[in-house]
């Protein structure tokens, strides 16, 4: 027996051992599931560009700093609005002479870094609020349920424009100003999903075992919202970019000369005639993150529901 | 009975309506407490003596408890009351109406855009599933939630305006038209055309048509994708196999059968599209110089000027809510499931 035999055996009996349709563990069961789901994820083709995209950037983004390249924030003004291919910037400069490529990257930081925030801050508040809703009911379930829907109703864009002016433009307003429009949406789905697991037997025999409801809503009730609730993050990290895009873009976000992708984009508004990379790569950039979550977060609902699927 | 079933739930929606603006102005009340400028000083300039200083901040009320100062707010709000402009020293609400217009010809006309090519797209999807059409559909709308609408408008701007010379640029109408047609209804388009000057019509729908365009994309992009979802659960349904058999035309299966009982559903995507597209289109006027309330909004943003941000966010709040009720009344007029 050659080796490569012996490792294609040992892989085939791993996968016998994870799509085992009678795990001899709790944590068999778990793997097993993880790895049929992420199966479904990348026999979709279009999922799977998704994530090949978001990896790149996620690996970009972490060791960005560490490329040979130079400084985003560094002037050269000789080397002013130098075309894409230019020896030494391969995508061109911008009209203070900083190399767009290092602008890109080091954006790419800042970007996933607030998107990651808002979706961080969001999600812990969206699941308590709708789970506690749909767990107690009443007029516990009254209020905050009001509370989300008036809060659903605000003008999204608006409220996250004037909260940004309020606050002062910055990072961290920006990332509080579209938090507190992002998460009744959370909420809800937290709730409705709650409602659908409340009345199930294996909740009402752990009720009857003891099981405090503290330790019915965290250990029971939210973890099965998770799945849903990321689904829905990811789709909802497209929306974020395009939100924290747009906040750059009106000078209400990152402040210069941090290369925020947005912000890139409005600075090459005056330029845009002589040299339309200057707007126009960033916003390729964004395009591209933003479309990689959605395609990325579709495959993830096909890949939890298989319901979904078409 | 039933009149007291309608007197119920009528109350219901007025709460409804109340509470959610009651949050809406607590919340805009509450922004401008927190601004890091100070009222006084932006209308006194930094100069001011202590006298005058404390005389203009009892009189714009900032010696009172804030409980008393959300009532006095409250108060003029009811009143119309939403201050006075520092940028232009009109008040707030006559600046508003004077710029909504614009705002509403862009988004109504973006939203027929949206209308007449999303609805018939999504439905051609769905009776085609996995087709060629299909793709094209799918593509459109995830392309319409990845794409940021300022780039796409710059980007837009450079190909069709400057490059091409196939629209208008920025702006509602070249300058050398400004001020030709009295407005009347506040759309230059209908204007014009009521006034018979054509000139001025045709130079302002070449204006108009690519920010309707982009803006309209975004409505297509979303409606395509809503009705498709919508006309593949119809379609699946067994009275449409049941038609089918009966030998019923197939246009009459899609269009009467399927598409009669997903108009309603569709009814009120249609007018979230449309609010959505009212505060939406405040990145795409900015890029194409529109004077609507999305310019307004910005140059406020950018001069600290909060009392006109802070109208225009109550103005597009209000609305937004009231389009979102609306729907929701219609939909529980027309759609006899969900009546009790």
């Amino acid at each position: 027996m050659t080796a490569s035999t012996t490792r294609l055996a040992r892989s085939a009996s791993y996968r016998a051992w994870l799509l085992s349709p009678e795990p001899a563990s709790r944590a068999q069961a778990a793997l097993g599931q993880a790895y049929r789901r992420w199966r479904r994820l990348v026999s979709n083709p279009l999922s799977l560009c998704g994530l090949v995209v978001l990896a790149l950037l996620v690996l970009v983004a972490l060791i960005g700093p560490l490329l040979p390249m130079p400084d985003p924030t560094i002037q050269v003004l000789a080397d002013r609005l130098l075309p894409p291919g230019s020896p030494g910037h391969w995508l061109g400069t911008d009209q203070l002479g900083r190399d767009i490529l290092s602008r890109l990257v080091h954006g790419a930081r800042l970007t996933l870094a607030i998107a990651v925030l808002v979706v961080v801050v969001v999600v812990p508040i969206g699941m308590l609020i709708g789970t506690a809703a749909g767990f107690f009911g009443g007029w516990v379930d009254r209020v905050l349920m009001r509370v989300t829907d008036i809060a659903l109703a605000f003008p999204k864009i608006v409220l996250a424009l004037a909260l940004a002016a309020a606050l002062g433009p910055g990072v961290f307003n920006a990332v509080i100003a579209i938090s507190i429009t992002a998460w009744p949406a959370y909420a809800r789905l937290a709730r409705a999903e709650t409602l659908r697991w409340t009345q199930a037997d294996f909740i009402h025999a752990a009720r009857m075992q003891g099981a405090s409801r503290l330790r019915l809503l965290t250990r029971y009730i939210m973890p099965l919202c998770a799945s849903s609730v990321i689904v829905r993050a990811t789709l909802d990290m497209a929306g974020i970019i395009l939100s924290v895009a747009g906040l750059g873009f009106l000078g209400l976000g990152a402040q210069p000369p941090s290369p925020e992708w947005g912000y890139m984009v409005a600075s090459g508004r005056n330029v845009l005639l002589d040299a339309w990379w200057v707007s126009t790569l960033p916003g390729l950039a964004i395009l591209a993150v933003s479309l990689a979550f959605n395609l990325l977060g579709d495959g993830l609902r096909d890949a939890f529901d298989p319901r979904h699927g078409d | 009975m039933r009149l007291w079933q309608g007197g119920v739930r009528l109350a219901g929606w007025v709460l409804t309506l109340a509470t959610t603006f009651a949050g809406l102005l607590a919340v805009t009340f509450f922004i401008g407490r927190k601004v890091p400028i100070d009222p006084v000083l932006a209308v006194l300039g930094d100069r001011a003596s202590a006298s005058a200083y404390a005389a203009a901040r009892a009189q714009m009320g900032l010696d009172q408890p804030l409980a008393t100062q959300f009532y006095f707010y409250v108060r003029d709000v009811l009143h119309g009351k939403l201050g006075t402009s520092l940028l232009t020293a009109n008040p707030v609400i006559d600046d508003i109406l004077r710029v909504f217009p614009a705002t509403l010809e862009l988004a109504t006309l973006a939203t027929i855009i949206g209308i007449l090519i999303g609805v018939p797209l999504g439905v051609a999807a769905a009776r085609r599933h996995n087709s060629a059409i299909d793709h094209v559909a799918r593509f459109v709308g995830l392309i319409g939630s990845s794409m940021p609408v300022f780039w796409l408008g710059m980007v837009g701007l450079l190909v069709f305006y400057v490059r091409l010379h196939w629209v208008g640029g920025p702006g509602r109408v070249d300058p050398a038209y400004d001020d030709m047609v009295d407005m009347r209804t506040g759309s230059l388009l209908i204007d014009a055309a009521l006034a018979g000057e054509w000139e001025v019509f045709f130079n302002a729908f070449s204006h108009i048509v690519l920010p309707a365009l982009i803006l309209g994309y975004y409505s297509v992009a979303y409606l395509s994708r809503m009705t498709r979802a919508f006309m593949l659960e119809q379609l699946s349904q067994e009275y449409i196999a049941t038609a089918r058999v009966k030998g019923v035309p197939e246009w009459r299966v899609v269009w009467r059968h399927a598409f009669g009982n997903i108009a309603v559903p569709l009814l009120t995507i249609i007018a979230l599209t449309y609010s959505n597209l009212l505060e939406g289109s405040v990145l795409t006027e900015i890029v194409f110089a529109w004077p609507g309330i999305g310019s307004y909004l910005t140059g406020a943003l950018l001069n600290a000027d909060m009392s006109a941000v802070l109208g225009c966010t109550l103005v597009i709040g209000a609305l937004f809510i009231l389009i979102n009720l609306l729907t929701d009344v219609l939909y529980r007029i027309f759609d006899p499931r969900v009546r009790t």
